[in-house]
C-alpha cells in the first residue's frame, strides 16, 4: 500500500498546479495524481505540416473526438454546447487560447448589485493579491490603465496589435466603444526561463515555443523543485471516507491499470467543473449515499459554460490570419448591467485575428459559403486570410437544472461512469447573445467587413466548466465554504472552477488560479485548526 | 466488399472518393493548382482518414445511393445532382468527407504556394506581427472608470 501523504491533490491542471505550488512551502508531504501524462513540446501540432488537421484528431478540443487514453468520454448529447477540455499535466491550460482576464469586482456581488443569483463569499479585494501573485507566476502580458478594471500591472508588455487588432481598434473608436489589449498568458519577452512568443499562431493546441503559460511549464517545475510529487497516468475512481466521515484517501488506477489506494490526511479536488462532480458523485458510501460532500444536493448542479455568440466577416486586404496568437483585444463596453437592456448582467467581446487556410476551408465549406466545383478557387481566394471575427462571451447565470450527473451506461476505459451533461440556454442568455450579435455586426461594419456569418452558440464552446460545487457560507445552499473546504467533510477541499458561484462574462482561468492560491493560503493560515 | 486496405477503403470506395474529391476541388489552370484528385493529394487524403473513416465510408455509400449506383460510374450530371443533394442534407457524414479532402488539399505545397504562403509548419520560424499604432488607445485611456464598485 502507498504511504500516507499529508495532502493528496487530484488533477494537475490550472488549479491543482497552483495549490500544489502554494502548499509546498509548508513542507508537508504533497502528492498529486493526474490521469494524463506530461506533454512534449515536440509533439505539439505546430511542429508539422498537419498542424491544422490535428485539431480534428489527437488535439481535438472535444475529449469524445480526441479520445486519447487519458481522456474520459462525456455524454453531452443533451446540451447545445459541447464540453471541451484537455487531460494531462497542465490540464486544459495545455489547450486554451491563454486569454486571461480577471473577473470584475461586480462579478462577486451579483445579488447585491443586480438582484440575481447569489453573491460570492469572497470579493475582488480579497482575491486581488492572489490575482497579482498568479499573474507573476503565470507570466501575463498586458497593459496597465484599462478603465474597465481597478488598477493592475501585468508583468509583461502586451501582444502587438497587428493588422487585425488595429482594424478592430479603429472600428471601436469609430463607435466610441471600449477596447483594450487583452491580458494574455503568453510571454512577450523572455520570462523566467520561457522564450518569448514568435507568433506560431496556433496557440490553442499547445505552444511548441513554450511562450504560452500552461502549468506544466509554470507552476509544476517550481512545485516539484519544492518537493511536491506528481504521479501521472493515475486515474482516480473515488474518494474514500473513514468511520468518522473524513476523507481517508483515493482509489485510483495506475499506469498499468492496477487498482491502488492512496491514503491521505487532506484531499484537494482540482478536476474541473465536470470532473470534480463526477468524482464526488461516484464516491458513494454509507455516510454519503448521495455522493461525497453532497448534503446540499448541489454537487453537479448549477453548471455554467459561458455561451459564446461568434460573429465574423471578411475584409478586402489580407490580415494576420493564423500568424499570431488568435485573440488580441477585449471590450467591456457591455459588461456591466444596464437597466435599459432586456437582460441582466452582461458580456465581454473578445476579438480574433483570423484563422488558417485549412480551417478557413473547412469552416466555410460547412457554412455553405465555399462552393464545390469550378468556382471553388475564386471564392476561396476571397476568404482565406481575410476573416476577422469577435465573440460575445456571455455571463451564464446558475440554474440547478443545468447539471452534471453520472451516465448510467457510458463508462471510461477503467469502467468508471462517465459524466452526463444536461444543459439548456436561459432566456436571459439568449437575449444577451442576440444583443451581442447585433453589436458585433456593428463592429464588423465599422471595420469594413462584409459577408457576415454567425455561430451562436459556438457548438464546441464548452471550455469553461463552472459552478457544480459552488462555494458559500450556507451549507444548505453550497458545497464548500468561503475558503474551499467542504461543509460536510472537513478535510476535503475543492479548488477548481466548480466552486464558482456565478460565471462572470470572461474567461475564468485567471480567477480559478487566483482562487486556488487564496484557498491554499487560507489552509496555511489555519493549519493548526484546519479541521475544526 | 473488396478491400485493398488503402486507408481502410475498398477499391470501389477509393474510386468514389477520388471522384468526389475532384468534384469538390477541381484542378485549375487559371490558378495553376492541382485538383484534390491529384495523385499525391489523394494519397494524403486516404492516409489521413483516421477518426473520419467510418463517416467517410457512410458518406460514400450515401452518395452512391443518391446517384442511383456506384458514384464514380455515373455521368457528370447525375453525380452533380447527387453531390448537391448530399451537401444539402448536412450532418456528420458531409462534414467528415469535406474535412478529409480539404485538410489535405490546403496543406499541399503547390496549393499553399499558390496562395502566397510558405509551405512550412509554424514552428520554429514563427511569423512577424507588426506592433501597430498604440496611439489608437488614447480615446479609451481618456474614459472615466467603467467598473462598478462592489460593496
Amino acid at each position: 500500500m502507498n504511504e500516507t501523504v499529508d495532502v493528496l491533490i487530484i488533477g494537475a491542471g490550472a488549479s491543482g498546479a497552483a495549490v500544489a505550488w502554494s502548499l509546498a512551502d509548508t513542507r508537508m508531504r504533497i502528492l498529486c495524481l493526474e490521469q494524463g501524462d506530461w506533454m512534449k513540446p515536440t509533439d505539439y501540432p505546430t511542429n508539422g505540416r498537419d498542424w491544422e488537421a490535428r485539431l480534428y484528431s489527437d488535439f481535438a478540443t472535444s475529449p469524445n473526438r480526441r479520445a486519447r487514453p487519458a481522456d474520459y468520454p462525456i455524454n453531452d448529447d443533451n446540451s447545445p454546447i459541447k464540453v471541451v477540455n484537455f487531460n494531462g499535466v497542465g490540464g486544459s491550460t495545455i489547450m486554451y487560447t491563454a486569454h486571461y482576464p480577471r473577473l470584475h469586482p461586480s462579478d462577486f456581488r451579483v445579488r447585491t448589485l443586480d438582484g440575481v443569483a447569489d453573491d460570492w463569499p469572497v470579493d475582488y479585494a480579497t482575491l486581488e493579491p492572489f490575482f497579482a501573485e498568479n499573474e507573476r507566476m503565470t507570466g501575463v502580458s498586458g497593459l496597465a490603465g484599462d478603465p474597465a478594471y481597478p488598477p493592475k500591472q501585468p508583468p509583461m508588455p502586451p501582444l502587438p496589435l497587428g493588422k487585425s487588432g488595429a482594424r478592430f481598434a479603429n472600428a471601436m473608436n469609430q463607435l466610441g466603444w471600449h477596447w483594450w489589449p487583452s491580458d494574455t498568458a503568453v510571454a512577450t519577452v523572455e520570462y523566467e526561463g520561457r522564450a518569448p512568443c514568435i507568433n506560431l499562431g496556433h496557440c490553442t493546441p499547445g505552444c511548441a515555443q513554450g511562450a504560452k503559460a500552461s502549468t506544466d511549464i509554470t507552476y509544476w517545475p517550481a512545485a516539484i523543485r519544492a518537493g511536491v510529487e506528481l504521479r501521472t497516468r493515475c486515474r482516480v475512481r473515488e474518494i474514500t471516507v473513514n468511520e468518522h466521515g473524513m476523507a481517508s484517501g483515493a482509489i485510483y488506477y495506475d499506469a498499468d491499470g492496477v487498482e491502488k489506494f492512496q491514503p491521505a490526511e487532506v484531499v484537494v479536488m482540482a478536476c474541473n467543473g465536470v470532473g470534480t462532480p463526477r468524482l464526488l458523485l461516484n464516491s458513494v458510501s454509507g455516510c454519503f449515499p448521495g455522493g461525497l460532500a453532497n448534503s446540499s444536493g448541489l454537487v453537479g448542479k448549477n453548471l455554467m459554460f459561458h455561451p459564446y455568440a461568434q460573429v465574423f466577416g471578411y475584409v478586402e486586404e489580407p490580415l494576420d490570419s493564423n500568424r499570431a496568437p488568435p485573440l488580441c483585444l477585449w471590450s467591456m463596453e457591455f459588461y456591466e448591467t444596464d437597466p435599459s437592456r432586456d437582460f441582466v448582467r452582461g458580456y465581454a467581446f473578445q476579438f480574433g485575428r483570423g484563422i488558417g487556410p485549412v480551417t478557413e476551408a473547412i469552416f466555410s465549406d460547412a457554412d455553405g459559403r465555399l462552393p464545390w466545383g469550378k468556382d471553388h478557387h475564386r471564392v476561396y481566394r476571397k476568404l482565406v486570410g481575410r476573416r476577422i471575427g469577435l465573440s460575445a462571451i456571455c455571463e451564464d447565470l446558475p440554474e440547478e437544472h443545468n447539471r452534471v450527473t453520472l451516465d448510467p451506461v457510458l463508462k471510461d476505459g477503467h469502467g468508471i461512469p462517465a459524466p452526463k451533461v444536461d444543459y439548456t440556454l436561459s432566456s436571459n442568455s439568449l437575449r444577451m447573445m442576440d444583443h451581442g450579435i447585433a453589436r458585433a455586426k456593428e463592429v464588423l461594419a465599422a471595420a469594413g467587413a462584409t459577408n457576415v456569418g454567425v455561430h451562436s452558440p459556438i457548438l464546441n464552446g464548452g471550455w469553461h466548466l463552472l459552478g457544480t460545487a459552488r462555494m458559500g457560507k450556507d451549507p444548505s445552499r453550497s458545497v464548500v465554504n468561503e475558503w474551499g473546504r467542504s461543509h460536510d467533510v472537513k478535510n476535503l477541499f475543492i479548488v477548481d472552477g466548480s466552486i464558482f458561484v456565478t460565471s462572470g462574462g470572461v474567461n475564468p482561468t485567471c480567477t480559478i488560479q487566483a482562487l486556488a492560491l487564496y484557498i491554499a493560503d487560507s489552509m496555511k493560515q489555519r493549519l493548526a485548526t484546519l479541521f475544526d | 466488399m473488396e478491400n485493398d486496405n488503402a486507408g481502410g477503403l475498398s477499391a470501389a470506395e477509393l474510386k468514389d472518393l477520388r471522384c468526389v474529391a475532384g468534384m469538390m476541388v477541381p484542378a485549375s489552370t487559371e490558378y495553376a493548382v492541382p485538383g484534390a484528385d491529384d495523385a499525391a493529394i489523394f494519397a494524403d487524403i486516404v492516409n489521413s482518414l483516421g477518426r473520419d473513416l467510418g463517416d467517410v465510408r457512410r458518406a460514400l455509400s450515401t452518395l452512391s445511393s443518391l446517384a442511383g449506383g456506384a458514384f464514380a460510374e455515373q455521368d457528370v450530371s447525375r453525380r452533380e445532382t447527387a453531390a448537391a443533394a448530399f451537401r444539402e442534407r448536412g450532418g456528420a457524414e458531409v462534414a467528415a468527407l469535406s474535412r478529409a479532402v480539404l485538410q489535405c488539399y490546403y496543406r499541399d505545397d503547390r496549393v499553399v504556394r499558390s496562395l502566397g504562403l510558405e509551405p512550412r509548419p509554424p514552428f520554429p520560424k514563427g511569423h512577424t506581427l507588426e506592433q501597430g499604432d498604440w496611439s489608437l488607445l488614447d480615446p479609451v485611456r481618456a474614459r472615466p472608470k467603467m467598473w462598478r464598485d462592489a460593496p
